[in-house]
C-alpha cells in the first residue's frame, strides 16, 4: 500500500477523485477543491498521531447483522407515482440515452 | 391570527381531545402562522394546506364521535425536508431533487399520522443534511428567529427556527453529527438525538447510514418523551432498528439527589467556548450539585480527534449513499445534450449538487480510493472504536455526560466561509454519533454580554438506549431553568 502524503490533494488529485465520484468540473472549481480538500486532509491528518495498533474498527454501532424477514410478498410501489419523478419517460419506461455503442 | 403560538404538544392535544378547541381551528391558525412568519425564517419550504385541512376534520370526526384520536391528536408538525410524505415534494434542500414526490411516507410520519399527528410541511434544511448552518440550503438560508441576521444552526435549522418561532410546537430532524442538537442549541428549544436504533431511518434521504437518527424538535422535554413513545420501535422496512419499546422512566422523583453527572474537561478547554456559552454552563453545573448531584470529572481525551474522524466516515458513507442520484431513475437530468452516460451522470450531478455536498463525495471518495483506504477510512474506523470505548468507560462512574451543546451562541449568516471553522461547530455533537448512544440539547437561558439575548443550549449525553433516563434527567434540569420560550417575539 502508498503511503498518501497527509494532507495534499493536488488538482490532478482532484481530477481524478472527481472523476470517480462522476462530478464534471470547472477548471476553476478543481482548484477551489484543491485547495479546501487539502485543508480538510491536513486536519484529518491529526488522526496518524492516534494509537490504533491491534484495535478492531467499527464500521457500525450495533452489532445487528443480516435480520432476516418473512419471505411473503409485498406490494411494491405504485409505477405511476414512480414514472412521474422520472426525468424522461416513454410509455412505462424511464427513458436513457443509448448506453452501449458510440452516436447517442 | 398570525401571532405566534408557545403552546406545548401536549396543550394542544388536551385542548381538541376534551373539544375545547377544535383540530381545524389549530390547523388553521397553524397555517396563517407559518404564512406569516415564514417572511422572516425561511424556515418552511412548503406546505399541505389542503392535506392538513383534511386530516384536522378527520380528528374533530373522531372527536364527536367519542372516540380517541391518540396521544398527538391534532398536533401541527413540521417535517425536515430530507424525510418523505406523500403530500408535497421533498428535496433535500438540493436541486438535484427539486421537485420530487415521494410515493411512500416514512415510517416516522406513518405514526405521527397513526397518533393523530398532522404534518403541515417540509422545513428547510442545509442540502442533503450537510451543514452546520441551513446556508447550503438550495432554497435560501433559513434565519434565526432570535436574530435574522443570523443562523439558526443545521443541518436541521428550519425545523429548529419552525418550534422556536412560534410556528409548530413540533418538528422533525436528523442528526448525523449533530443536525438536531446544534440547531436546538441556536435557536433556543428541545432537539433530542435518540440512540442509533431507536427510530426508523425509512423514508429519511440516507446520508451517513451508521450514524443517522431522526429525532424531534418540542418547546418541552415532556413533549420530545411523548414523541419518542410514538415514533421509536423497530421497523421491518429499516434492519437496525431495534426491538427496544421505549417507557418514559420517573424513577428521579427524589430529584438530583445520587445523580452522577460526569463534566468532560474537555468540553471546557480555556479558550475554546464563547464566554457567554462558559459561564452559563459551568452556573447550571453548581446548581444542580447544589440541589444533591454529584459533580465527576469526566476524561474524553478524544474529543478533539472526534471531527477529524467524523469527516472520514460520514463523507465515505455520503459518497456511497448519494451515487444513486444519476439523473436517470429521477431527480435532475441535464439539459445539455451528452454523447455517453457517463458525461449524463457526470454533468447531471454537478449540476445538481452544490459545492458543500461536492467537496464530501470527493472527500469520501478519496478516503475509500485504492491506496489510501488503509490510511484514512480503516484508521478512521479504528478511531470510532476508541471514541465508543472512551464513551464506555464514561458511563462506568457517571449517568449523564453535560457540557455545552455547541462551543458559540448562533453566527452571523455568511460569516464562515471556511469548510473547517464550519465543521468545528460540531465538535461536541460527533462523538456521539459515532458511538451510538443518545443526546439531547436544552434551552439553557440567554447569553448576556456581546452575544447579549442569543440562546444557549445545555447538550446532556447518556449511555446506548438509555433514552428514557436521559429525558428523565433532562426533564429536571429544564425545571430548574425555567426558559421562557416566548421571549423569542419580544
Amino acid at each position: 500500500m502508498t503511503r498518501p502524503e497527509p494532507g495534499h490533494l493536488s488538482e490532478a488529485g482532484v481530477r481524478k477523485v472527481a472523476q470517480l465520484a462522476r462530478l464534471e468540473l470547472t477548471d476553476e472549481s478543481i482548484e477551489l477543491y484543491a485547495e479546501q480538500l487539502s485543508s480538510i486532509l491536513e486536519h484529518i491528518a491529526n488522526l496518524e498521531t492516534l494509537d490504533v495498533e491491534g484495535v478492531e474498527p467499527m464500521a457500525h454501532p450495533l452489532p445487528v447483522t443480516n435480520r432476516l424477514g418473512e419471505d411473503v410478498p409485498t406490494a411494491g410501489l405504485p409505477v405511476e407515482v414512480v414514472l412521474e419523478n422520472a426525468p424522461a419517460r416513454e410509455a412505462d419506461f424511464i427513458a436513457v440515452p443509448k448506453v452501449l455503442g458510440g452516436e447517442s | 391570527m398570525s401571532e405566534p403560538s408557545f403552546e406545548t404538544c401536549v396543550e394542544i392535544r388536551d385542548a381538541i381531545r376534551s373539544g375545547r378547541r377544535t383540530a381545524v381551528s389549530v390547523i388553521e391558525e397553524t397555517l396563517q402562522r407559518i404564512e406569516c412568519l415564514n417572511e422572516r425564517t425561511n424556515a418552511f419550504r412548503d406546505r399541505f394546506d389542503e392535506e392538513a385541512m383534511a386530516s384536522a376534520h378527520r380528528i374533530d370526526q373522531e372527536v364527536a364521535n367519542g372516540r380517541d384520536p391518540g396521544p398527538l391528536a391534532g398536533v401541527p408538525v413540521g417535517i425536515k425536508d430530507n424525510i418523505t410524505t406523500t403530500e408535497g415534494t421533498v428535496t433535500c434542500g438540493s436541486r438535484m431533487l427539486d421537485g420530487y414526490r415521494s410515493p411512500f411516507d416514512a415510517t416516522v410520519v406513518d405514526r405521527l399520522r397513526a397518533a393523530g399527528a398532522i404534518p403541515v410541511g417540509h422545513t428547510n434544511c442545509d442540502e442533503f443534511a450537510m451543514g452546520s448552518s441551513t446556508e447550503t440550503c438550495f432554497h435560501g438560508p433559513v434565519r434565526n428567529p432570535w436574530d435574522p441576521s443570523r443562523v439558526p444552526g443545521g443541518s436541521s435549522g428550519g425545523s429548529a427556527a419552525a418550534v422556536s418561532a412560534g410556528m409548530v410546537p413540533l418538528s422533525l430532524g436528523s442528526d448525523t453529527g449533530g443536525s438536531i442538537r446544534q440547531p436546538a442549541a441556536l435557536c433556543g428549544c428541545v432537539g433530542l438525538k435518540p440512540s442509533y436504533g431507536r427510530v426508523s431511518r425509512y423514508g429519511l434521504v440516507a446520508f451517513g447510514s451508521s450514524l443517522d437518527q431522526i429525532g424531534p424538535f418540542t418547546r418541552s422535554v415532556e413533549d420530545a418523551s411523548l414523541v419518542m413513545q410514538v415514533i421509536s420501535g423497530q421497523d421491518p422496512r429499516d434492519s437496525t432498528s431495534v426491538d427496544q419499546v421505549f417507557t418514559p422512566c420517573d424513577h428521579r422523583e427524589r430529584g438530583f439527589e445520587g445523580l452522577r453527572v460526569g463534566i468532560p474537561r474537555q468540553y471546557r478547554v480555556p479558550g475554546t467556548n464563547e464566554p457567554a456559552v462558559e459561564e452559563r454552563i459551568l452556573q447550571i453545573t453548581n446548581l444542580i450539585a447544589e440541589q444533591g448531584a454529584q459533580i465527576i470529572d469526566v476524561d474524553l481525551p478524544l474529543t478533539d480527534k472526534g471531527i477529524s474522524t467524523y469527516y472520514v466516515i460520514a463523507p465515505a458513507e455520503a459518497s456511497s449513499n448519494l451515487a444513486r442520484f444519476d439523473g436517470i431513475r429521477y431527480g435532475h437530468r441535464t439539459e445539455r445534450k451528452t454523447a455517453t452516460v457517463d458525461e449524463l451522470l457526470s454533468t447531471s450531478r454537478a449540476e445538481g449538487f452544490g459545492p458543500e455536498v461536492q467537496r464530501r463525495i470527493m472527500l469520501g471518495t478519496y478516503v475509500l480510493s485504492s491506496g489510501y483506504y488503509d490510511a484514512y477510512y480503516n484508521r478512521a474506523l479504528q478511531a470510532r472504536r476508541l471514541i465508543k470505548e472512551e464513551f464506555d468507560r464514561a458511563f462506568e462512574s457517571c449517568d449523564v455526560l453535560l457540557g455545552p451543546t455547541s462551543p458559540t451562541t448562533a453566527f452571523e449568516i455568511g460569516s464562515k466561509l471556511d469548510p473547517i471553522s464550519m465543521y468545528m461547530c460540531d465538535i461536541y455533537t460527533v462523538n456521539n454519533n459515532m458511538a451510538g448512544i443518545c443526546g439531547i440539547s436544552i434551552p439553557a437561558g440567554l447569553a448576556e454580554g456581546g452575544s447579549r439575548g442569543l440562546p444557549i443550549g445545555l447538550q446532556l449525553q447518556a449511555k446506548t438506549f438509555n433514552d428514557a433516563e436521559l429525558l428523565e434527567i433532562a426533564r429536571l434540569i429544564e425545571s430548574e431553568l425555567g426558559f421562557d420560550y416566548s421571549s423569542v417575539a419580544e
